[in-house]
């Protein structure tokens, strides 16, 4: 069956149907893209024709873009010049696209062309949004799911097909600017404010059809193939265009902060393009999209933000023989923060919820906080009266135990204390049906020991969400020995209710993400311990990609926690605990009332409002700055290598046991460098020699926590990467 | 080898770089035509009397294009034998055209040069002729372009400067400007500007504001905290490229900064036997020359490096010169070499500099050799050393030595 028919009609309309069999959606595909040209060729060629829709035979929906995968393939199949493979596939494309913008029309007069129009039955992404872009008129559907853009540079790449080069001409560099660097997708109505479509319609094929059929010569030329055009808002070098561009390439070098190859080769395509002809642009577009598909970085970002991300949505490491296990009624232990959340995300996918704590005040709480998130959605008019009646109906606070009668799930959310754990799971499971399962938040208490308490162990589970509920995208869910398939399934069936992404690790001190998180921490505490700037360390995060650095991080999650959890892995660990002057300087932080951002300082002053005004400079007067600073790249190598050695050691030990596990997690969970791709994906870049060499070097200066992990060493002898060795089958881009 | 000397060097007054200033009638081409007649009158240069003409200009379009130094010298009254070389060297072409023409004449490519340059900042908007470095991502991404001012205040963040330690530089500059005028200093080497039927359009620089004090300069707005800090953000790129720093302090504003103004220059060069020729004495001996790259984002350091060089170069040290002519282009980059070789503040710009009396780009690097010649002489010493910070991150120097 072919993707895209053609079919005439006796008015004189040709219309051509993009339908991927087998898909719920639209994605374009080597064989899409000539059985496309096929269709452009015969309907030019007719006479017959008068005019072309090109429309999609999904319900709701254009396209959703290209078909990554074929990024990989494009660049295999080139063989020894992969370069010239993806230039020129590029290249092919625009040559198709063009041939359809241009509608055989005469170069010189604008003449005799046939009117193309696209007819959206919905949601147009990526080349799905290329393709009509390069028609003469978008007809989008009303329809209040669907959502239009370009979100390409998300996954690390930029619009490829023409859309780059489209947009800055038809927007202009400030029009065009948001919808290319920030990938946002837009409903319909504002997708047309923001030039995107051209007319938002209930029936766009019918739209496009008259449209086609009373379009003169002059509606179907471009403003930029016709005499006269201006760039909107102006050129680079216009008075009005310069100090755009000045703007353009400052904000997003600093949005960036210079870790993300993309949006740069984005910026150059749009900036170099507008300096020369449309045609010459779409060729300097081809070059920039080619370096940018030939910079490890997209690669790593596409095969973990976007596949593999997706595929562990779909359940890639779900126990394939157990059926179904979506949650229906969840009981939700502990009302605090965590507890409260938890009850927030899983009313809001439609779950009954009964949320318990000790007394019914404190229950109350619990679910006041997703009254309170609802108010704000509807003062933003994203939440209706109906919406928020239904939701908060389907939560019961309330301090009675009897009331989790009937629960298919549990989620444990109490204080993290292993007696109080155990006296809430013995209590609950004589209440819960036998086939429920019982999952525990808890972030640092090992399963298998809570699992203990459990008359059930094979049905008790870790389902670790991280803080604050509502906003983090994963979710770590942790076997315990014991743990079942069917505890594993219900979890990730339960995760993929909520929407959100899951990773399941096994069992060991602080599970996965904590277990990278907190070397990273201590790395940097070390640093300040040794006179390094704070604000260094921050910086070097930066720019590594982390959202925010691990100093102000520590403030964010408070010094405190930190100090708990150095006790009680100091009282776990016994004299196997490596102590540093790490540790003193949160002890000695937390008996000074620096607790972080909640105590109004930390590592930071703060003002009234809480808003940081500077970092502490007493912190100088215990460890003073070092008269000479490091290098950035040490700076970054100590922090990067503290967490990627952990997820190797994770990996060893196998608490990891998937890889794509390893990096999509590390990115979700605490904002890892997200252009490198994972800290696996970072060791491939980087190549496993090297890394074992500067582990060498690490370890004596700055001691044996850098020494490099066997298996790592063992790479690098072998010259072996990650994803060659662990995921041989699964396609990365 | 051959010595080069300074015959004679002159400047136009400087006028206020906007539509009230007083040369905003003036065209680039009758104001650089005006400075090249008053240089052939005073040392009677008929003929062919000079090799070539190095005319310093940045921004070289509209009516500053089209290489603005031929179409002067065939408007001025020098012989159309004369050809006419424009040069940009941003901030320091003026004194780029005094070396590169003492370095000619040194080389033995000619007997005399006239060099200079003109800037009309008024009439033709600085940074109207594009910058790649600014807007090309390739380069302003790679290179952590920032406009100067952020530069300037980098500086000012990475040496400790503070806001009144600059505006203290400031009004310093005023009150010598001030002085100089009033003691007629500057009586031999400004030429009046006058209009085709000789009547006076300006005489007397007039950017100056010889009433300022630390209060007035105390109430001025930092110019350049609002694109470091909000839109679009040059202060986060400055961290980027210094992540020890915190924050930017921003010091500068337009009263601690360089004026806007429009003006001239010319030096007279020549071998011994140039002056011979025509009967001229030699003012100074061109010592040495220097020029130098650096990192562009802090950019305006440059006196610093290059002084060193042209140090290291020939064999001297900071204790060797009697004088320095430093271009205020902000104030940090006076204080950054007041610093840096641990300099007397009163030995440095001597009689105000561009903060009080304003910086036509193209010219300055001129002016202030000639400005260092007549302060060398009228103090009787021997050695003095100019130099300028320039953008995109170079440095430019010139020692002259009285003969």
């Amino acid at each position: 069956m072919a993707e895209f028919t053609l079919s005439k009609d006796a008015d004189g309309v040709a219309t051509i149907t993009w339908d991927v069999p087998g898909k719920t959606m639209n994605v374009m595909s080597f064989t899409g893209l000539e059985e496309l040209n096929a269709c452009i060729d015969d309907a030019l060629a007719d006479d017959a024709v008068k005019g072309i829709v090109v429309t999609s035979g999904k319900e709701g929906s254009f396209a959703g873009g290209m078909d990554l995968n074929l990024l990989a393939v494009m660049k295999e199949q080139a063989g020894d010049d992969p370069a010239k493979g993806l230039f020129e596939g590029t290249m092919q494309m625009h040559a198709l696209l063009r041939k359809i913008e241009r509608a055989g029309m005469d170069k010189k007069t604008n003449k005799g062309g046939k009117p193309i129009a696209s007819a959206l039955p919905g949601t147009a992404a990526g080349i799905g949004l290329e393709l009509p872009l390069a028609t003469h008129r978008i007809f989008a559907s009303e329809n209040p799911k669907a959502k239009y853009g370009l979100p390409e540079i998300l996954v690390g790449i930029f619009p490829g097909a023409g859309g780059t080069t489209r947009l800055a001409r038809k927007l202009g560099a400030m029009g065009a600017s948001p919808l290319l660097l920030e990938g946002k997708m837009l409903d319909a109505k504002k997708a047309k404010g923001a030039g995107l479509v051209d007319e938002v319609v209930a029936d766009p094929v019918a739209a496009a059809r008259e449209w086609v059929l009373n379009a003169k010569d002059a509606d179907i030329v471009k403003p930029w193939d016709a005499k006269g055009y201006k760039i909107p808002g102006g050129a680079p070098y216009s008075p009005a265009g310069f100090p755009t561009f000045v703007g353009a390439a400052a904000m997003v070098h600093g949005k960036t902060q210079g870790a993300f190859p993309a949006a740069k080769a984005l910026l150059s395509a749009v900036y170099e393009g507008l300096l020369v002809d449309f045609d010459n642009a779409l060729k300097i577009e081809a070059r920039w999209f080619t370096s940018v598909l030939m910079n490890p970085s997209s690669g790593a970002m596409i095969r973990s933000l976007f596949l593999n991300k997706e595929a562990l949505e779909k359940g890639a490491v779900r126990p394939k023989d157990v059926p179904d296990q979506r949650v229906k009624k969840l009981g939700v232990l502990g009302a605090g923060m965590m507890g409260a959340g938890i009850a927030l995300v899983s009313a809001q996918a439609g779950m009954d919820v009964v949320l318990i704590d000790r007394d019914q005040a404190a229950a109350d709480k619990g679910k006041a906080y997703t009254e309170a998130y609802l108010d704000k959605g509807m003062k933003r008019g994203k939440v209706t009266q109906d919406k928020k009646d239904a939701m908060l109906g389907r939560i019961t606070a309330t301090p009675d135990l009897e009331q989790l009668k009937g629960c298919d799930l549990i989620i444990e959310a109490v204080f993290e204390d292993p007696a109080v754990k155990a006296d809430m799971t013995k209590k609950v499971e004589a209440i819960i049906p036998e086939d429920c399962i019982f999952a525990s938040n808890t972030s640092t208490l090992p399963i298998t020991d809570l699992a203990k308490a459990s008359v059930r162990p094979d049905q008790f589970i870790g389902i670790h969400f991280f803080s604050p509920v509502e906003k983090m995208l994963l979710v770590e869910i942790i076997k315990g020995k014991e743990t079942g398939d069917r505890a594993v399934a219900k979890a990730l069936d339960y995760v993929r209710q909520i929407r959100k992404t899951p990773i399941v690790v096994n069992d060991a001190r602080f599970f996965y993400c904590n277990r990278c998180i907190i070397p990273y921490g201590n790395e940097a505490t070390r640093m300040i311990t040794e006179g390094v700037a704070p604000v260094l360390i921050d910086n070097a995060a930066r720019q590594l990609g982390f959202p925010v650095g691990p100093v102000q991080l520590g403030d964010e999650t408070s010094i405190d926690l930190g100090v708990r959890i150095m006790k009680a892995t100091k009282a776990a660990m016994g004299n196997a605990y490596p102590a540093s002057e790490a540790d003193d300087l949160i002890v000695w932080m937390e008996e000074e009332g620096r607790l972080g951002r909640k105590a109004n300082a930390g590592y930071f002053d703060y003002d009234e409002k809480g808003k940081r005004i500077g970092y502490w400079k007493g912190i100088h007067d215990k460890y003073p700055l070092a008269d000479e600073q490091p290098d950035l790249i040490e700076v970054q190598e100590r922090l990067m290598f503290a967490q990627v050695l952990e997820a190797v050691r994770a990996l060893e030990e196998g608490v990891i046991e998937d890889i794509r596990e390893a990096d999509v997690g590390a990115i979700l969970a605490w904002g890892f460098a997200p252009w490198s791709g994972g800290p696996l994906s970072w060791l491939d870049i980087i190549g496993a020699p090297y890394a074992a060499e500067r582990c060498d070097q690490l370890t004596e200066k700055y001691g044996e926590r850098f020494t490099c992990p066997p298996l790592l060493r063992e790479m690098a002898e072998k010259g072996q990467t990650f994803y060659g060795r662990f995921n041989p089958d699964a396609k990365a881009a | 080898m051959t010595e080069a000397y300074i015959y004679d060097a002159l400047r136009t007054p400087r006028g206020k770089g906007r539509k009230d200033g007083s040369l905003h009638e003036v065209t680039s081409l009758r104001l650089s035509a005006l400075t090249m007649n008053a240089i052939k009158e005073r040392n009677n240069l008929e003929g062919h009397a000079v090799e070539d003409v190095i005319w310093g200009n940045v921004t070289q379009v509209m009516e500053q294009g089209g290489c603005l130094a031929r179409s002067a010298v065939l408007a001025s009254d020098l012989d159309e034998s004369i050809p006419g070389l424009s040069i940009n060297r941003f901030c320091a072409s003026g004194m780029e055209a005094v070396n590169l023409a003492a370095n000619q004449v040194r080389g033995g490519a000619g007997d005399g040069y006239i060099a200079g340059g003109v800037e009309m900042m008024g009439r033709v908007a600085m940074g109207s002729d594009g910058a790649a470095i600014a807007v090309d991502p390739s380069i302003a991404i790679d290179g952590y372009f920032v406009p100067q001012g952020i530069s300037a205040d980098i500086i000012a963040t990475e040496y400790g400067f503070s806001r009144d330690q600059a505006d203290a530089l400031a009004m310093e500059s005023q009150r010598r400007a001030a002085q100089a005028w009033e003691e007629g200093r500057f009586d031999k080497s400004v030429i009046s500007v006058k209009d085709q039927n000789g009547l006076t359009i300006l005489d007397r620089d007039e950017y100056m504001r010889p009433g300022t004090d630390m209060q007035s300069l105390g109430s001025l707005n930092p110019a350049f905290q609002m694109m470091g800090e909000q839109m679009p953000g040059f202060d986060k790129i400055a961290m980027l490229k210094y992540p020890h720093l915190e924050k930017i302090n921003h010091i500068h504003h337009a009263g601690n900064s360089s004026g806007i103004v429009d003006g001239a220059a010319a030096v007279l060069i020549g071998n011994k036997e140039f002056g011979e020729k025509h009967g001229l004495k030699p003012r100074a001996r061109i010592k040495a020359t220097a020029k130098i790259g650096l990192d562009p984002t802090i950019m305006l350091t440059g006196p610093v490096p290059v002084t060193q060089k042209i140090m290291a170069d020939n064999g001297m040290a900071i204790s060797d010169f009697d004088l320095f002519e430093v271009n205020e282009a902000f104030a940090s980059v006076v204080l950054r070499f007041q610093q840096a070789f641990d300099v007397d503040p009163e030995l440095v710009n001597v009689n105000g500099g561009s903060i009080a009396m304003g910086h036509p780009l193209g010219a300055t690097g001129a002016i202030i050799i000639g400005t260092l010649l007549d302060e060398l002489e009228r103090q009787d010493k021997e050695t003095g050393l100019a130099t300028l910070c320039i953008a995109s991150g170079m440095g430019a120097a010139t020692i002259i030595e009285r003969v």
